[in-house]
């Protein structure tokens, strides 16, 4: 075989154009809804969300009753330096959360006040996009992003990937650092990324997650967002609400009403 | 196993070089085997920088892998006869810069014992399994290149012809390598210091200048150490286009800098904030950052003056400023950086430990072993050639490419 | 053939080199004696057959995982039509003991004990260290 440098090129050149070409008919032939609806607005299929009530939530202040029932619940890890920790629900101070509605007029207590983060359950996580393993995907029937702490290979991708910093990696054996085992949940092991599932274990047993069960305030509002009728959906209706870094189109489902 | 007793006879010196890197890779062990039970946190990685020096040195040495292209294309599609005797120095090179690529990502790796999962459950939506898979088509299609060509130049005959098309192959490869590396960053949404669309382009840069920085130091060493010699015009001819990536590089740097300094978008110029002027608050990392671009800009001045280049002491010199400068940029700040600020605007330190440090340097010591070993064999092969003064062949790699004709006939005039 | 005593020798202290684990358990009288394992008492019959259990239970327990952390499904019919919840410590671990059941017969057999105990509690561990 003796090819010329300019035959070389020459059919280089056509077999990207080829490639590309396959790509662009497969994206014109593909039906019109798989194309502008995303999964979680079809009918059939649950997206569940969250709305933060961060006006009930500030009625109590210096309460964290929300993440203490999720840490208890779910085997969280308690580290001193901050460097390892472990975080489902955890607390931000809102001016952090959201910057770019942050003017320098604000009371310093606003700009300070803490608000519950969480994984945001994304309509298109970038999470998921990027794991190589399928060890976290956005499950079709209720939209939960789920974690398989079996299949994860601890490289940490989604970490980068995820805009929120919901993630956390088992630095060092977790164990030890629990408190109180609830021997209903598993703690994790070294070297895997998790994070909040929605307590996807309580649901089936038709309970809301332990965040939502332990808020005193009932500040967080837990539904479906596919279901018109669910309360979820009334709230979302009738007040603004904010949701974090929106404009990265990964579609969060957690909603903050202020 | 092919030509290693070649490897296997040396001088002291030889010995000595391999002894001492075989007990800094034994070193690293330790320090590995204490990461595996203790876990990474003996790192100095935290979940707000969850990425460290192993994934920068990762970024770094796929860029060195990929620029073997930078003599392997010039030679077979250009016929630049400059290159015959390089070649196979810079294919050995990237044989052994991949394997290195592929040990930093099983020791950053959380769950080692679970890097098949990446083939028993691929994911085709995922940058890092096609990272995985370009890696490992270019480390089998160079394994071959070379062993096959190494083989053919010890019979003294032509390379079979089926070699030519992967060669070839070879050549799109190498980009796509480092390309596909680039897209493992700069498609991450949230990240903005790596999401732009010229990080590919500046990663290739920079590795077209690192690649043959050290192809050069490494050449200039052989020269030193061995008869082997493969000639000025080679090496001038690689300082050039080191000299080009370089520039490109920092015209590329330059323009991300504009890009963000000018439209004064926060959300840009923290991370160059941080990594450069350390005004954003305290980073560790500040006076690297300031040290690689001190020395990517004064390495521009011997690298543009041509008669800085062609004198062989400063042009080492040149290569070493070039190398360190890339390998602290793309190999610790660039990664490291990416983290800083945090996605809710925290800056967190991060200093690599000592377990870290040495499995990394166990790593590099890996790549010098394969590199030492695998240049033992080749440089044995051909300096035996050179000594019988065999009639010269003609290569038929492109377009009746003879290359190798011309080193017959320069040995004998050397 | 002068070197056959050598020969002769070398093999016998290869075949006892090999065969060492087994004069030693013979010495010691351990490996004629099967584990006593504490079989549970509030269940007669298993999930599934004892001879499938005893070859399977590691693909039974694969099989439940994939189940419940991929496809969200929890019920488990058993083949006599019993409907089980898939869980490792809700299910498995009401009846049988980990220590006395499953640790006993792995170390037994010399199986090392998976690690789904890394992370999976077991419940009566956890009430003994409460305690």
């Amino acid at each position: 075989m003796k090819i010329t440098r300019k035959e070389f090129l020459e059919i280089s050149g056509a077999c990207l154009v080829t490639l590309s070409g396959k790509k662009v008919l497969a994206v014109l032939d593909s039906p019109e809804d798989e194309k502008s609806t995303p999964s979680s607005a079809r009918k059939d299929r649950k997206q569940l969300g969250m709305i933060v009530d961060t006006r009930k939530c500030a009625k109590k202040q210096g309460c964290t009753k929300c993440i203490e029932a999720c840490n208890r619940a779910h085997n969280i890890p308690l580290f001193q330096e901050s460097d390892h920790q472990i975080k489902w629900i955890w607390e931000e101070p809102f001016g952090d959360i959201f910057s770019s509605y942050e003017t320098q007029y604000l009371e310093a207590s606003l700009k300070e006040e803490s608000t519950p983060v969480l994984c945001n359950h994304c309509d298109n996580p970038p999470c998921v996009r990027v794991c190589p393993t399928g060890a976290t995907w956005k499950r079709e029937e209720d939209g939960i992003v789920m974690m398989d702490w079996h299949r994860c290979i601890g490289c940490r991708y989604c970490m980068a990937a995820c805009p929120y910093g919901a993630r956390s990696f088992n630095w060092v054996d977790p164990r030890s650092h629990i408190e109180r085992l609830n021997p209903d949940f598993p703690t994790r092991t070294r070297g895997v990324v998790e994070k909040c599932t929605f307590c996807a274990e309580l649901l089936p047993k038709g309970q809301v997650p332990a965040c939502v069960e332990a808020c005193p305030e009932r500040a967080l509002v837990f539904g479906d967002l596919n279901d018109p009728k669910s309360e979820i959906r009334q709230m979302l209706a009738k007040d603004y609400t904010l949701r974090r870094r929106a404009e990265l189109g990964t579609g969060p489902n957690v909603y903050y009403l202020v | 196993m092919f030509m290693f007793e070649k490897a296997m006879v040396g001088s002291r010196r030889y010995w000595i070089w391999v002894g001492a890197l075989l007990a800094v890779i034994a070193i690293a062990f330790g320090s590995y085997f204490h990461q595996l039970s203790y876990g990474l946190g003996i790192t100095g990685m935290s979940r707000d920088v969850s990425w460290g020096l192993y994934i920068g040195q990762f970024t770094f040495m796929v860029g060195v892998a990929a620029s073997a292209v930078m003599v392997v294309l010039p030679y077979y599609l250009h016929n630049h006869k400059e290159f015959g005797r390089m070649t196979i120095l810079g294919e050995f090179l990237a044989v052994a810069s991949v394997t290195m690529c592929m040990l930093f990502i099983l020791v950053d790796m959380g769950k080692p014992m679970r890097v098949f999962n990446v083939f028993l459950y691929p994911q085709f939506h995922s940058v890092m399994f096609w990272d995985m898979v370009s890696l490992s088509g270019y480390l089998i299609l160079n394994i071959t290149i070379t062993l096959v060509t190494l083989h053919a130049e010890q019979q003294d005959v032509h390379p079979p012809r089926w070699i030519n098309p992967v060669i070839l192959l070879s050549i799109p490869w190498a980009i796509s390598i480092h390309t596909v590396t680039a897209f493992l960053y700069c498609g991450i949404p949230g990240r903005t210091l790596w999401r732009t669309a010229v990080l590919a382009p500046r990663f290739l840069a920079s590795a077209f200048a690192s690649g043959p920085a050290l192809l050069i130091l490494l050449c200039l060493l052989i020269r030193e150490l061995t008869s082997y010699d493969v000639g000025k015009k080679a090496i001038n001819s690689l300082a050039v286009i080191m000299t080009y990536a370089m520039v490109i590089n920092v015209f590329l740097l330059l323009m991300e800098l504009f890009t963000a300094f000018y439209s004064q978008i926060p959300e840009l110029t923290e991370h160059f904030k941080s990594m450069y002027l350390g005004t954003v608050s305290p980073n560790s990392l500040l006076p690297w950052g300031q040290l690689s671009v001190f020395l990517m800009i004064a390495s521009l001045i011997p690298l543009l003056v041509s008669t800085m280049r062609r004198n062989e002491t400063i042009l080492a010199f040149t290569c070493a400023m070039v190398f360190s400068a890339l390998c602290i940029d793309k190999g610790v700040c660039l990664i490291v950086c990416g983290f800083m600020p945090s996605p809710l605007g925290t800056m967190t330190r991060y200093v690599p430990t000592l377990p870290e440090a040495s499995i990394t340097l166990g790593v590099w010591a890996v790549g010098a072993l394969m590199v030492t070993v695998f240049y033992k064999i080749a440089l044995s092969v051909e300096i035996a050639r050179q000594a019988s003064y065999v009639p010269a062949y003609e290569f038929t790699a492109t377009t009746s490419a003879t290359g190798l004709q011309q080193h017959a006939s320069g040995d004998q005039s050397a | 053939m002068r070197d056959r005593l050598w020969i002769i020798a070398g093999l016998l202290l290869f075949l006892g080199f090999v065969t060492y684990p087994m004069w030693q358990d013979l010495v010691a009288g351990t490996s004629s004696r099967p584990p006593q394992l504490v079989l549970p008492t509030n269940e007669k019959q298993c999930v599934a057959p004892v001879t499938y259990m005893r070859t399977s239970h590691m693909k039974l327990l694969l099989d439940w995982r994939e189940s419940v952390v991929r496809e969200d499904n929890h019920k488990y019919v058993a083949f006599n039509g019993k409907v089980y919840d898939m869980s490792l410590t809700g299910t498995c671990l009401r009846c049988h003991d980990r220590q006395q059941f499953c640790v006993r017969c792995h170390d037994y057999a010399g199986v090392r004990n998976p690690y789904c105990w890394d992370c999976h509690l077991d419940p009566a561990q956890v009430k003994r260290s409460a305690q």
